[in-house]
Order: C-alpha cells, then sequence, then structure tokens
C-alpha cells in the first residue's frame, strides 16, 4: 500500500470529506483554502478562494453540486463545487467550527465557538435550492454546552441533532425544538474532550473520538455506548469503514507538545481496530505530526489522512486488506 | 504587656459614643490586617511562653561525662582545658556551659561533668562520638544525655525475668513459590495504585493478586529474597508479606524516611532521612537506622552531618544509596560505608566498628564487596600528580589483610565490577594520555577463587573506544562490553575461559554498529538483552551467547526500564512517567517474542519479586538441563490444554460478542427500512437507487456472519 502523498496545504489539515459517489475528495485545513481533489489519483482539482482564515469544517451535498465550509473568519460558506464560485456567506460573530448538511439538504446545522464572551451555540439554517432565494437567518438556535462544540450531526431522519465537544459529553437535541432529549452517561463516556465524530454510512450509529486516548461507537438513536477502542494517544480524528467491520483512529498529542519529544514520539500513526472484538488489526505509519482528519472511501477501499504536517496521504488498500481474518 | 481593659471601661466608653453595646455583634468585629490596635493576642503570647519553656528548660542540650579522672583542685583547669578541647570541637560549647562538680570535703573533682551545648543535635553527636573514648587505660568515657538520666535511673534494681509471649504461628511467607504453575509476581505502581500480579504467559495476561490504593507514599521495594514487600511512609517504613494478603509484618518508626535498604540475606533494613535545615545556619543532618527486620527492634542509629555521609562519592546532590554496603553474601555479617580516608566496617553482632576502629586507607575513592565473600575492593585514586600510582587493593574482612594489590599510571578513573558469584572481578581502568587530552580504556581481570588471585589485562583492539556499558554474565564466565565513539557502537563478548583457553580471557565475537547503548543478561545467563535507550527509542535485540546469534529484536517505543524475571524466562519492558506519553509494559518471552501488553497511564515503578535462590545442587541443574525433554514434557501438555481451553473461551466470547453485535444490526435494519419512506420523502423522492446500494452493503454485512459459521464448522471438527 504505496500511499499518494497529496502537497496542495500550506497549513495544518482540519478535516477531509469524500462525496458521496467517492471520486471527489474535500480537504480543509488552517490556511484559508479548502481543496478538492481527484480521490483516484490524488490530482488537485480546484481551491475555493475566499475564507479569510482557517477552515475548520465542510460538507458536500448529496449531488456533489454544493458545498458548504465553515470557517475561523466567522462565516461559513455555500460554494458551486463545479465552479467554484461563492454563492452565499452566512455571517456570524464568533468562529465557525462545524457543518453538516441535513439529508435532502435542505437544512445545514452549524456549530460556533465561544468567543468574546459569547456562548457556543448550534445553529439551524435552511438552504435554498436556487441561491438567490438563500437567507442567512436561523430557524433553530441552541445554547447550553459549556466550550466548543466540536462536531454536531443530524441524527436519522433529521429528527435530532447529535453534538459534542470539549465538555467530554455527547448530546443528543431535538431538532424541531432545539430540546435536549439525552446526554451520554458520565461514567461510562468519554473523560475529556470530545474531538471528531462521524455517523456510520446508515447513521445508525456513532464514532466520537476524544482525547482521553479512546473512540467510543453508540447508538446513535439512543445514545448507548456499544464499544470502546483504546489507544495510547489522544483521538484527534476517527471514521468508520463503510465496507468491512473496521474503524481507524488517529491521533498523537498535542500539536504544541510534539515538539518538546523526539521527532518519533508521537508515532503519528493511523490504527486499525475491528469493530466488534475493539481489537488492534494494525497501523499505517507515515505523517510527520499528529492526523487530525481520516476519512473513508464511500467504497471502503480506500482512505486518506490529512496531518499537522500540512499534507495528505491517500491510501488504496491492498487486496490482502479485505481478506483479514480476526 | 498590653493594658488591660475591663469590661466596665468597655461599657463605659460605649455609653459616652453612644452605642448600645447589646445591639452589637461582637463576633462581627474584625480587625484589618496585620493592625492589632495595640491588642495583644492572648493565643501568641501562649506561644511566646512555650517557647521560651524549651529553650530554657530542655536539659536536650547537656550531656553528662562520667569515669574522669578524679583530680585535686590544682589540676582542675588543665583538665577542663583537655575537655573543652574534646568536646569544642563537636560543638559550641554555651558559654558557661560547663560545670564540673567538686567534692567540698575532699577538695576533689567527683568523676564526671556537665557540658552544655547551643543544640541537642550537637549534645546528640558528642554522645554518639565520644561515649567510649578512652583518655587513658583506665578513663573510658561514658557519656549520656541528661534527659535520659532520669530513664536510667527508673530501671528497677530486681531482676525479672521478661515475659514469654505465647507462640503464635504466623503465614507462610514464601507460599508464593509454591505456585502451582509456576509463576512469578510482580508489583507496579499506576497512579494511585500499588498493584501485585501473577505474570501469566500462557494466559496472555496478568492474574491481579493483590491491590491497594495508596499502599506506599513514595515507592514500594521487594526484600532481594522475594519474601517482604517494604513501603514507604512519613512516619516510617513497613513490610508485608504473606500468601495473597500482603498483611503488614512489621514497622519501623523512622519520621520522613526517605530511603530504604535491605541486608542481602533479609534479616536487617536499613533506614534513611535526610533533615535539611529550615535555617541555613543551623546543619543539615541525616539519620540512619538499622532494625532487625523480624522483631522490629532498632539495632543502631546512625545520625551526624550530611556532609559526612556523602564524602567519598563524586555524587554532589545527595548521598550515594546505599551509605552502608552489605558484605559478606547473605550471612549479613559486615557492613561497611566509606569515610575520609577510611572504610568503616561494621559486624552485625555487636554493631560496632571490628576491631573497634575503622580500615585506614588514605585518599580511599570507592569500594565494593564481593556479592558473596567478605571481601572489600578498594580504590585509591593517582596522586602527587603521578608519582604516587593509583591503587586497587582486595582486602579480606574480618582480619583486614591485603589478598592482593596492584599499582595503576596514568589513572584518571576506575570502576569496579563483581561477577555475582564472586568468582571475578573487572576493573575498568580509564587512562589518560601524557598530555592529558584523550583517555584509553582497559580492563584488569582479577580472578578471586584462583590461588594468588591472577591478574590479567585486557586491551580493547581499538584503544580509543569508549565503553558505553560493561556486564558479567550471571553464575557464567563471559562478559560483555559496548564500545565505540560514534551514534552506533560495537558489542564485544569475552569468556574468561573457553574449551581452549582455561586461564586466559578470549574474544568470542563482536558484534558491529548496534544501536544499543545497555545490557540485560538473562539471571540464567546465556541469554542476553541488548538495548537501545533514551536515544535508541526502545531498540531491543534478544541475542543468545551459546549460540553466537541473535534470536529476536523488538522495539518498546521509548522504554526506560528493562528487567528479566528472577527465573530468566521472560523479561519485562516498561515506560515510566518521565515520560507523557506511552505509559505501561511490556512482557516478553526470553528469545524476543512480544507476549502482551498492558498500557498504564502515571506508571511509576515495575518491580519482579526476587526469588531466593535454587535449593538444587549445581550437579541435580546439570541433570535436569541435560533431561530437559524428559521433564519438560508434562509442562509442554499443560501448555496445549491451557491454550486449547483459551481458545475455546475466546471462542465463546467472540460468539457472543457477534451475536450481540447482530442483534444492534438486525435492529439497525429493521429501523432503517422502516424509515426507507420517509427518507425518500426527506429527499423528494429522488433517491431510490442509494436505498439499493444500502440493500448491497447488507449482503456484504452478512460476510460477518460468514466468519462465524466457519467458526462453528471447526467446532464440529473438534467433536
Amino acid at each position: 500500500m504505496r500511499p499518494i502523498l497529496m502537497k496542495g496545504h500550506e497549513r495544518p489539515l482540519t478535516f477531509l470529506k469524500y462525496n458521496r459517489e467517492g471520486d471527489l475528495l474535500f480537504s480543509c485545513a488552517k490556511d484559508h483554502n479548502p481543496t478538492v481533489w481527484f480521490a483516484d489519483n490524488g490530482d488537485r482539482l480546484g481551491v475555493y478562494r475566499g475564507h479569510n482564515g482557517a477552515v475548520w469544517c465542510c460538507d458536500v451535498s448529496r449531488d456533489s453540486r454544493r458545498l458548504i465550509t465553515g470557517s475561523a473568519d466567522q462565516t461559513v460558506k455555500l460554494w458551486d463545487v463545479q465552479s467554484g464560485t461563492q454563492l452565499y456567506s452566512f455571517n456570524f460573530d464568533s468562529p465557525a467550527r462545524a457543518v453538516e448538511f441535513s439529508v435532502g439538504d435542505k437544512l445545514a446545522v452549524i456549530t460556533t465557538d465561544p468567543f468574546m464572551g459569547q456562548t457556543s451555540t448550534i445553529q439551524v439554517k435552511r438552504i435554498s435550492r436556487d441561491p438567490n432565494e438563500q437567507v442567512g437567518d436561523s430557524i433553530l438556535t441552541i445554547k447550553g454546552p459549556q466550550g466548543r462544540i466540536n462536531r454536531a450531526v443530524w441524527g436519522p431522519l433529521n429528527k435530532t441533532i447529535i453534538s459534542a465537544g470539549e465538555d467530554a459529553v455527547i448530546r443528543l437535541w431535538d431538532s424541531e425544538t432545539g430540546q435536549l432529549l439525552k446526554e451520554s452517561d458520565k461514567e461510562t463516556g468519554h473523560q475529556k474532550t470530545v474531538a471528531s465524530l462521524v455517523k456510520s454510512s446508515d447513521g445508525s450509529h456513532i464514532l466520537t473520538g476524544s482525547l482521553d486516548k479512546s473512540a467510543k461507537l453508540w447508538d446513535s438513536r439512543t445514545l448507548t455506548l456499544i464499544k470502546t477502542y483504546v489507544t495510547e494517544r489522544p483521538v484527534n480524528a476517527c471514521d468508520i469503514s463503510p465496507l468491512l467491520d473496521h474503524v481507524v483512529i488517529g491521533g498523537g498529542q498535542d500539536a504544541s507538545a510534539v515538539t518538546r519529544t523526539d521527532h518519533r514520539a508521537g508515532k503519528f500513526e493511523a490504527k486499525f481496530f475491528h469493530k466488534i472484538l475493539e481489537e488492534e488489526i494494525g497501523g499505517v505509519k507515515g505523517h510527520f505530526g499528529p492526523i487530525n482528519a481520516l476519512a473513508f472511501n464511500p467504497d471502503g477501499r480506500s482512505f486518506s489522512s490529512g496531518g499537522e504536517d500540512g499534507y495528505i496521504r491517500l491510501h488504496h488498500f491492498d487486496s490482502d486488506y479485505f481478506t483479514i481474518k480476526m | 504587656m498590653a493594658s488591660i481593659v475591663s469590661m466596665a471601661d468597655i461599657e463605659a466608653t460605649a455609653k459616652g459614643l453612644g452605642i448600645d453595646l447589646s445591639a452589637v455583634n461582637l463576633d462581627s468585629i474584625t480587625l484589618p490586617p496585620g493592625e492589632d490596635f495595640g491588642i495583644k493576642s492572648d493565643d501568641d503570647e501562649d506561644l511566646y511562653h512555650e517557647e521560651a519553656l524549651e529553650l530554657e528548660a530542655g536539659f536536650g542540650n547537656v550531656i553528662v561525662v562520667d569515669n574522669l579522672p578524679v583530680i585535686p583542685l590544682e589540676k582542675f583547669e588543665k583538665l577542663e582545658g583537655v575537655i573543652r578541647k574534646i568536646y569544642g570541637q563537636i560543638g559550641t560549647i554555651r558559654e558557661g556551659g560547663f560545670w564540673m562538680p567538686v567534692n567540698p570535703e575532699t577538695k576533689k573533682t567527683l568523676g564526671y561533668c556537665f557540658i552544655e551545648y547551643n543544640t541537642s543535635q550537637d549534645a546528640k553527636s558528642a554522645k554518639e562520638n565520644t561515649n567510649g573514648y578512652k583518655l587513658d587505660k583506665s578513663h573510658i568515657f561514658a557519656v549520656n544525655l541528661f534527659d535520659e538520666i532520669e530513664k536510667y535511673m527508673k530501671i528497677p534494681d530486681e531482676w525479672t525475668p521478661a515475659e514469654i509471649k505465647p507462640y503464635v504461628p504466623g503465614e507462610n511467607l514464601q507460599k508464593w513459590l509454591t505456585d502451582e504453575k509456576a509463576r512469578d509476581q510482580f508489583v507496579i505502581r499506576a497512579g494511585p495504585f500499588t498493584e501485585v500480579f501473577w505474570n501469566d504467559p500462557r494466559q496472555l495476561m496478568p492474574e491481579l493478586v493483590y491491590r491497594r490504593q495508596y499502599w506506599t507514599e513514595s515507592f514500594v521495594q521487594w526484600s532481594p529474597l522475594g519474601t517482604y514487600l517494604a513501603t514507604v511512609h512519613r512516619q516510617g517504613a513497613a513490610i508485608w508479606g504473606g500468601a495473597s494478603t500482603f498483611n503488614r509484618l512489621m514497622r519501623f518508626a523512622h519520621p520522613q524516611v526517605k530511603l530504604i535498604d535491605f541486608s542481602p540475606g533479609e534479616k536487617y533494613i536499613v533506614t534513611y532521612s535526610s533533615h535539611e535545615p529550615s535555617n541555613p545556619r543551623e546543619k543539615h543532618w541525616v539519620l540512619l537506622n538499622f532494625f532487625d527486620l523480624r522483631t522490629g527492634k532498632l539495632m543502631r542509629d546512625f545520625r551526624g552531618n550530611a556532609d559526612d555521609f556523602v564524602s567519598g562519592s563524586s555524587n554532589v546532590t545527595g548521598v550515594s544509596w546505599p551509605v552502608f554496603r552489605w558484605g559478606g553474601g547473605r550471612e549479613d555479617k559486615f557492613f561497611a560505608r566509606l569515610g575520609k580516608n577510611v572504610i568503616s566496617v561494621y559486624e552485625t553482632e555487636t554493631f560496632t566498628l571490628i576491631d573497634k576502629k575503622s580500615l585506614k586507607v588514605d585518599n580511599v575513592a570507592d569500594f565494593t564487596w564481593s556479592p558473596t565473600d567478605p571481601i572489600i575492593a578498594c580504590f585509591v585514586p593517582e596522586l602527587g600528580g603521578g608519582n604516587q600510582p593509583a591503587r586497587v587493593s582486595l582486602i579480606q574482612v574480618p582480619s583486614k589483610e591485603e589478598m592482593r594489590q596492584k599499582n595503576l599510571f596514568n589513572v584518571s578513573d576506575i570502576k569496579m565490577y563483581w561477577q555475582n558469584n564472586g568468582e571475578y572481578l573487572a576493573v575498568k581502568v580509564d587512562r589518560h594520555t601524557k598530555t592529558k587530552k584523550s583517555t584509553t580504556t582497559g580492563f584488569e581481570l582479577f580472578r578471586i577463587k584462583e590461588r594468588d588471585i591472577p591478574i590479567e589485562v585486557l586491551e580493547l583492539e581499538n584503544k580509543n573506544d569508549k565503553i558505553i556499558a560493561f556486564a558479567w554474565e550471571p553464575k557464567g564466565h563471559r562478559f560483555a562490553i559496548i564500545h565505540g565513539d560514534g551514534p552506533r557502537p560495537d558489542i564485544s563478548f569475552y569468556s574468561m575461559r573457553t574449551a581452549q583457553n582455561v586461564g586466559r580471557v578470549s574474544k568470542l565475537a563482536t558484534l558491529k554498529s548496534k544501536q544499543a547503548n545497555a545490557l540485560y543478561w538473562s539471571p540464567a545467563g546465556r541469554f542476553l538483552v541488548l538495548a537501545g535507550l533514551k536515544g535508541f527509542n526502545g531498540q531491543l535485540e534478544f541475542y543468545n551467547v551459546d549460540e553466537l546469534e541473535t534470536m529476536a529484536t523488538g522495539e518498546h517505543f521509548m522504554a526506560t526500564y528493562i528487567e528479566w524475571d528472577p527465573t530468566g524466562r521472560y523479561c519485562a519492558t516498561s515506560v515510566t512517567s518521565v515520560h507523557e506519553m506511552e505509559n505501561g509494559f511490556h512482557i516478553w518471552s526470553f528469545n524476543g517474542k512480544l507476549l502482551y501488553r498492558i498500557p498504564k497511564d502515571q506508571f511509576y515503578q515495575f518491580l519482579w519479586r526476587p526469588r531466593p535462590p535454587s535449593l538444587l545442587s549445581p550437579e541435580k541443574e546439570e541433570e535436569i538441563s541435560k533431561n530437559l525433554k524428559k521433564y519438560s514434557k508434562k509442562y509442554e501438555a499443560e501448555d496445549q490444554d491451557v491454550s486449547l481451553q483459551l481458545s475455546e473461551q475466546d471462542r465463546k466470547k467472540r460468539k457472543m460478542i457477534q451475536e450481540e453485535w447482530d442483534q444492534w444490526v438486525a435492529q439497525w435494519k429493521k429501523l432503517h427500512e422502516d424509515e426507507e419512506q420517509l427518507r425518500l420523502a426527506l429527499r423528494d423522492g429522488e433517491a431510490s437507487d442509494e436505498e439499493e446500494e444500502y440493500e448491497a452493503k447488507e449482503v456484504e454485512g452478512e460476510e460477518v456472519i460468514d466468519v462465524t459459521e466457519e467458526i462453528v464448522d471447526s467446532d464440529e471438527d473438534q467433536d
């Protein structure tokens, strides 16, 4: 498995997202330019210019026409994927952290950071089919959790919103009323900041990665803890394989602590675990810095990782990967 | 003193100011901080008084010196001068702090005097240092603290027989050695917990024996034969042992104890504390206590200036532990300490110096005991700019006879390494060239057990190589050296006797450019771990010295500590809390197979429980190793049973996990299908193809179920 090294970003990667067909890969980084790549050979297709701060998160619509990006420049922007033109910009008074389109792409959930005395929020915006009719009003604003909300995603049938962040609690909200429906159990749940949260391909379960050096698998309807994957280092990113019963977990120590030790001290490795048995299968090394983003191709036959080192590494699995027996 | 104000005065003042005193909550009145309005607090005054009392009335700093010559008045001043000279060296005698009473009838002294020091510390050290001082043949000082006189007075003159306590049978402290599976124990400290485990390599995990939170306040330590586990607390040390319960067996009171040390035969325990003064003018003193391990009785204490106990070693920051080194093997007969120009050797029958005086060795820099015999090896550095050569001597105890000595020239440093059976002593000699710009290293090898102790000189092929590590093979005749200058040093093996060369050292092999800086021999010999710690990030190489081949290589990333189990079957590597990351330990088999890994946050200590030496005779051991096949059969069968059982358990567990997961998947699948129409509606009905795709994925999900079926197949095979 020889990875394709994709050099294009000048700053650490923050997020990776494949489109539904798995032919395009969208990447966000702390430089201001979200980029789209061919997911097959790693060629750069284009760059979305317009943000004026680190871009934290993105999502692409089901038909691969619209891209939504959330940035530290306090805006969330809608883009035309093909032309790269900016269609709309939602303005906030604090940095935007997470964005996701709902099922049907008619709504988007956005989280904003606590900033200058303001608390963090989860907001829902209506996305119009015609960009000319797009308005900036929020149809729902949820406040409450302490600290940053690092991820918010839609639950099944857009009925709920699942959020997680610095307070280590996973929360389930009613997406109509904004009411808090459920919280993860404090005893069995994460002990430190939850850095990432991803859904399975059918949305039935979610995987969260936390700086407490573990990743946990939850039922997305009931927030029942199903599995825990324990590793030796803080988890910055994780994803669930759509094809096999595998999950991939990546991390490393805090970026600010890296230089204090040997360059290999972080051992920046994407680790594969068996989803059901919770056992480690193997690892893929290569990054020179902590891994900040991970994504499986929707066909499950390749995955990409984005690191603090500014590189994206695109790995196509060897055939023996598909025959691993546990 | 504050003027006393009566309540009536206060009431009058209050009236004058028009304040209704009854309406004032007196408790709510607080003075501004640091301001007392001239009113002295009663509490402060009490404290002041107490302190004064201690200073004036305490006789802790007064000693009584008895057995002085009885002299007429005309010689009084002369004797006073002599005594003042002796005691003035130890500490400052207070002004008017000397009193030698005189019998008014005979006009002669009574043969004793009182001396008052500034501090009780001085008084104590005066007592220790001069009790038994020989002024002349008939006058041997008896020195006591004044405070203790009363204690001695209370001792009844009549002897009463000691009360004999009924015998209570104790626990079998060696029970752990009778483990059916012949496993070894180890203790770890991680976070607030101290845990003792069986190492169970068959199950590929440790089995908990005992676990306790806040068991120790600083560290734990096994006794040398593994009988006891010592914990260290603010009030002193404690030892624990027993079958599996770890009951407390004894406590040794020693406030602020810092370090402990067992005698090799587990008869005694030495505790150490260092008392740094809060006031810089006072002295930094240290206290060492020797306790009998079984009775808890204090056998002897040593107290004194910290500087006296640090001397001789190059360690500037503190004492080089242990201060007292035990000698003479497991009989615990002797212990010794390095002093200025002396080695003080004590024997444990009386806990006093052998022949009442220290062994005088001018400028001695270091010494070591033979691990088995009462022999001291000491070294004296080069003096007088090279005119007086450096010297290594072997001294027999208790006769204090020099058995062998060797003079060495141009020496900059010397290190001594004993082979653990006391058969050989290797002396590493660093020599500087005439210009003193570079150093070369050689070895002087002593064959202790041979007649006249022959010495052999060993030079490396490349004289300029630096020696990074040296280690004797336990119970063997071989040793290994890591040497070299660059980042990848070489490793050489030598043997003190080979088939061709009985009386001479010969080289066996050299391994070129290895990432190693530490050597760990298996306690059973033959096998060796070459470890690259620190800069080499925990590279491990398991090497067989009999065959001169590498058995396996491994890595325990960032490993800081390596220890073989006492049988030489397993090796533990650990990363302790000096690193933020990767804390935990790995267990390897002797041939370098990683058996299991246990991550533990805040990992402080890993210690194998030592075993007492085998009771088998060397002949019997040889017989066993010759007929190993016969003996190992039984264990191999057991191994197989366990592994079958394990795989059975594992299969069952996996099956259960799989079934549980299948339930989740079934539930999700059903919900997903139920919601299909709703989802379609959300997507304006255009997404039917994805639903088909989803079905296709479900088929792949069934592959998982196939795996289960395979396992069921093998089940049937077994039946």
